[in-house]
């Protein structure tokens, strides 16, 4: 029963737990709640990801209607990693949210926090199943307009502004989906994603579909931070609360990747995107900058959560690569780094919003002399700052790894110049907190360790950097079979 | 029972780890450790090998060569003499990053893989910065961030470099590689920065004297010699090795004649010999790369107990200068007779252990009939004698007196002085055991009275020079006239010229090297700083702006192409 309504389950569960939460009293239980909703997805994805790892496809009918006309859930091995990835991150992301959103949030809204979180769970989560393009764009508007709400919550009064740019850009990239989708459903009369592939070959020449491939990847570039398209990021990132940031750099951008890779590789295809439609010449030239500019940014910021997204700019950079140079091994890097990426990120945000809790402020000059007060949280940090750089035995590393041998494959040595640059700039920036964290003398003579629900889940991202950059037995294969599923071959 | 699935090099990286955790487990590991390792090592016969499936690649995490044996061992004594002289006296952040350090260069010498290499290549760039760090003070602190940015450096372009290797020919086997795409340059290049080899020699005499008394001996030992050990597998026989090795040695000379800092001669010191070994690997015969191995075995054992003098006269006196030092040997006879006994070794005098390696390199070219190889070697020799043989003793034990009466060292540190003194003794007198252990079969014969005569003419000669030249080698002006005309020049006028000649175009260079990179960060941070265009918050409309401008730009492009 559950096996096979697995993939609504996994969309209908929050979404159906959003109301209730935002009726229920402000205190724990809207978290208790939220919290056994997101490890139930979080079963919920790893069975499913078990299921379709041998490289078989589960459609499933949305209310019985045959597909092309009714909604189709379409689950391959992609959309399970990466289902995989956001329920993973949210369901370490809840026990960590506890003392820090009571901190943060003012009690009299903290269920209604919850229930926007859970509202942006669901929408990510559906975006990664369903396979029809229409439920994608309304899957997509649900996890954006919480998240507006959500980052408008931020303590700062700044945090409203940032919204609302984001909110502004957002529906910008939102409208211009919409527009695409409309004009491909003009060209080819149906919305389900697979028959979209299936029809676009007989119509490929005509402009209104290449304006239709051009409104549509805009409008992802856009919610995916594409330089510089990237401008709503760093505020959103900085001003959200903790909780948030953590949750949306590490899930957020990445959806919003796989929906790029859906979009050029399933739907319209390598041949349209890169032979007839050039956009390599977009992507990598825009990517490159992204590493190098943001990373300068990045090391520039004095304010800790803005330089990490100015880095998360310079990371999505990394993955537009991978998908740029449309090689299998490309794309098994791109959507390593994605997978990869989130752990990081994740890493470093949590430790900072162990920091902001304890400290109260997340300023480079607070952080001095840290390294001493709080030796786990500053310890987390440096651990996720190795992996952000890509040293061995982290998951950067391998993300890098395969990045560098796809450009190798290409004989692409600007490529490698690019990353290799990329990197040492994030040896820059983070080594400034580390200098500042442990050679610095303190500031804060009362700083004592975070309370261990915030250490527990930072430890436990952190063993996954390493972890994954050990064994990449489950990365490497689900991302080398997807990348070779998405190239048409087989997987 | 000869199973061995366990990198050796791995057990002493945590068992390093595991030395925070206790001081009583500290001590026991640092004996503990490096004698199981040593024991593993030869537990198993040579071409052992175990693979390991990694990313579609079958790594080979332990791959026992003869080569790698002899480095592996060596490598192990060095942690268990280095941990003997240091226990007492070193803070156990520093034990701890040593032995992390030793174990990655043990398992740099037992990888039978370029990747495991490279993993192994970076945690010892990663320990070896710890170990400048502990010494926690602000010079040491500085040093080490200039060490690890050089460091890190070599390990991108070894990273890309093997990257590319691998694609080009899809074997990760760590095996001779023929310099065929820039791949394998690259590869040579980030084996020669962990080497000091030009023009980023400078970071070993940067660093490594900044180091505490112990942990600078520690630093002596892996990071050149394993850089020794990759080149002595891979690039055997490339003759770019040559004059690379050729410029090593004299650029360590003439800047370790004209060092204040005794610590500070030792470091330029390893240049040299380095430059010594990798001359022999660009000599390439089976004779150089038994000599480059053997010279490399006992480099380790006499450079360690060289700097375990200074770092005893560190410890006990605090100074560093040769000029604030002197008449030691009052006080401190064993350190200063067991220094001595390092002395000579460098100084290849027979008997001791440097006499019976480095003559093999220099025998070798020799044979090939390198003519102007062998007289720069020899030239060498003689200037080993002057910087470290005679210099280092001289201004530390004797020379003027000081008026310090420090005590004699501690006796931790006199055991372990005392330990690799007999090394240097015993293998100079007896080198069979080095011998056979050597990649090659040895047919070499030291000891013939050519050999020794030849070699006490030059140590006469170098020894002479030296007291000649004393007034010049305190850098004071006053020369007479009289003096022979040959030494002046030789070492006076040509060294001074080449050195002054060489820091005043370096100081110009660097003058110029820090405005412009001044003005490119005024730059960088006029426009990526916190007020700079691609980094202040936008109005929205000019967020919009740039969306109409992607959007419109790809449209247009699009119905006109």
């Amino acid at each position: 029963m559950i096996e096979t309504h697995l993939s609504l389950l996994l969309v209908v569960i929050p979404l159906i737990a959003a109301p209730i939460v935002a009726i229920l009293p402000n205190g724990r239980l809207p978290w208790l709640v939220t919290l056994l909703v997101s490890l139930s997805c979080l079963v919920l994805a790893i069975m499913q990801l078990w299921n379709v790892a041998d490289g078989s496809i589960i459609s499933y009918e949305l209310g019985g209607w045959a597909p092309p006309w009714g909604i189709e859930y379409r689950i391959d091995v992609i959309n399970a990693f990466v289902a995989l990835l956001v329920a993973g991150v949210a369901a370490v992301t809840l026990p960590y949210a506890l003392l820090s959103v009571e901190k943060e949030i003012p009690t009299k809204q903290i269920s209604l926090f919850y229930s926007a979180f859970l509202l942006c769970l669901s929408g990510l989560l559906g975006i990664t199943q369903t396979g029809d393009i229409f439920n994608l764009f309304v899957f997509l508007e649900i996890s954006s307009l919480s998240s507006y709400a959500l980052i408008s919550l931020g303590k700062q009064r700044k945090a409203l502004t940032a919204a609302y740019q984001y909110l502004f850009m957002g529906t910008i990239g939102a409208t211009f989906i919409l527009i695409g989708i409309g004009l491909a459903y003009a060209v080819t009369g149906t919305l389900n994603m697979a028959d979209l592939a299936a029809r676009l070959p007989e119509v490929e020449a005509t402009r209104t579909l290449q304006t239709a491939f051009i409104f549509l990847l805009i409008g992802v570039a856009i919610k995916l931070a594409v330089f510089p398209l990237h401008l709503w990021l760093p505020n959103a990132y900085a001003y959200a609360p903790s909780v948030i940031t953590i949750f949306l750099a590490a899930t957020a951008t990445k959806v919003a990747a796989y929906v790029l890779i859906r979009i050029i590789f399933t739907v319209f295809g390598a041949s349209l995107a890169f032979q007839e439609m050039h956009i390599h010449w977009l992507l990598l030239p825009l990517a490159s900058i992204a590493v190098i500019s943001a990373s300068l940014v990045a090391i520039f910021q004095y304010n800790i959560k803005r330089m990490l997204a100015y880095s998360s700019v310079a990371q999505i950079g990394y993955i537009l690569l991978g998908i740029g140079i449309a090689s299998a091994t490309g794309l098994t890097a791109s959507l390593l780094h994605l997978f990869n990426h989130a752990l990081m990120k994740a890493a470093l945000f949590m430790a900072l919003g162990a920091v902001l809790y304890q400290v109260g402020s997340v300023a480079l000059q607070d952080m001095a002399g840290l390294g001493r007060r709080m030796p786990w949280t500053m310890a987390a940090f440096v651990a996720g700052g190795l992996s952000l750089i890509g040293v061995p035995l982290t998951v950067g590393f391998i993300s890098k790894l395969y990045l560098i041998l796809a450009a190798f494959e290409q004989g692409w040595w600007w490529l490698i110049v690019v990353v290799a640059i990329g990197s040492l700039l994030a040896i820059v920036y983070i080594w400034r907190i580390v200098e500042t964290a442990y050679f610095k003398p303190t500031s804060h003579s009362n700083v004592t360790e975070a309370p261990l629900s915030l250490l527990l889940p930072l430890w436990l991202i952190v063993i996954a950097n390493f972890y994954f950059g050990i064994d990449t037995s489950l990365t490497v294969s689900v991302s080398e079979s997807a990348a070779n599923m998405l190239l048409g071959g087989k997987p | 029972m000869t199973e061995l699935l366990f990198p050796p090099g791995l057990l002493l990286v945590l068992g390093g780890l595991l030395m925070p955790l206790g001081l009583k487990l500290r001590n026991a590991l640092l004996f503990i450790l490096p004698i199981l390792c040593l024991t593993l090592i030869w537990w198993v016969p040579a071409d052992y090998i175990v693979t390991l499936p990694f990313l579609g690649f079958e790594l080979e995490p332990i791959r026992i060569t003869t080569t790698g044996r002899l480095f592996a061992t060596v490598f192990s004594l060095m942690a268990l003499v280095g941990g003997i002289f240091a226990y007492r006296q070193a803070s156990t952040l520093e034990l701890s990053a040593a032995f992390v350090y030793a174990g990655s260069a043990i398992g740099v010498t037992l990888a039978g893989d370029l990747i495991t290499l490279f993993v192994f290549w970076e945690i010892m760039a990663i320990g070896s910065t710890l170990v400048i760090w502990a010494a926690r003070h602000d010079a040491a602190y500085r040093a080490s961030i200039r060490y690890l940015m050089v460091h890190l450096l070599g390990g991108l372009l070894l990273m890309i470099g093997i990257a590319g290797h691998v694609v080009e020919t899809g074997s990760i086997r760590f095996e001779a590689l023929e310099l065929e795409s820039i791949s394998q340059y690259l590869i040579l290049a980030g084996f020669l920065i962990n080497a000091g080899a030009p023009p980023l020699s400078a970071w070993i005499a940067d660093a490594y004297p900044e180091a505490s008394p112990s942990g600078s001996v520690f630093l002596s030992a892996f990071t050149t010699k394993t850089a020794v050990f990759t080149l002595l597998i891979a690039f055997p026989g490339t003759w770019l090795l040559i004059p690379i090795g050729i410029y090593m040695i004299f650029y360590g000379i003439i800047y370790a004649l004209l060092e204040n800092d005794m610590r500070r001669i030792l470091a330029y010191s390893i240049v040299n010999q380095v430059g010594f070994m990798v001359t022999g690997i660009g000599l390439g015969t089976e004779m150089a790369l038994n000599g480059a191995a053997a010279h490399a075995f006992a480099h380790i054992i006499y450079k360690a107990l060289l700097l375990m003098s200074a770092g005893a006269v560190l410890y006990q006196t605090g100074k560093r200068r040769c000029t604030d030092l002197g008449g030691l040997f009052q006080t401190m006879p064993w350190t200063a007779l067991l220094g001595i006994i390092g002395a000579l070794a460098i100084s290849s005098f027979p008997f001791t252990s440097g006499f019976v390696s480095k003559s093999m390199i220099a025998q070798s070219a020799a044979d090939q009939h390198l003519a102007i190889v062998w007289f720069a070697l020899a030239a060498a020799s003689a200037g080993v004698f002057l910087h470290a043989g005679i210099k280092f003793p001289w201004f530390v034990f004797f020379q003027k007196d000081s008026g310090m009466r420090p005590p004699e060292a501690p006796r931790n540190m006199l055991l372990a002085m005392t330990v690799f003194a007999l090394f240097c003794i015993g293998l100079g007198v007896y080198p069979e055991p080095l011998y056979a252990i050597l990649p090659f079969s040895v047919t070499y014969e030291p000891y013939t009275a050519a050999h020794l005569v030849a070699q006490f003419q030059l140590l006469l000669f170098a020894g002479l020079a030296f007291f000649v030249m004393l007034p010049m080698m305190k850098r004071t002006l006053t020369i007479s006239l009289d003096f022979d005309w040959f030494y002046r020049f030789l070492f006076k006028h040509l060294g001074m010229a080449i050195v002054s000649q060489s820091s005043k175009a370096r100081s110009q260079l660097e003058i110029k090297a820090q405005t412009s990179l001044q003005r490119l960060f005024d730059y960088l941070e006029k426009h990526h700083g916190v007020t700079g265009i691609l980094s202040q918050t936008w109005p929205t409309g000019s967020m919009v702006l740039w969306i109409a401008v992607i959007l419109g730009g790809f449209l247009v492009v699009d119905i006109f192409i």
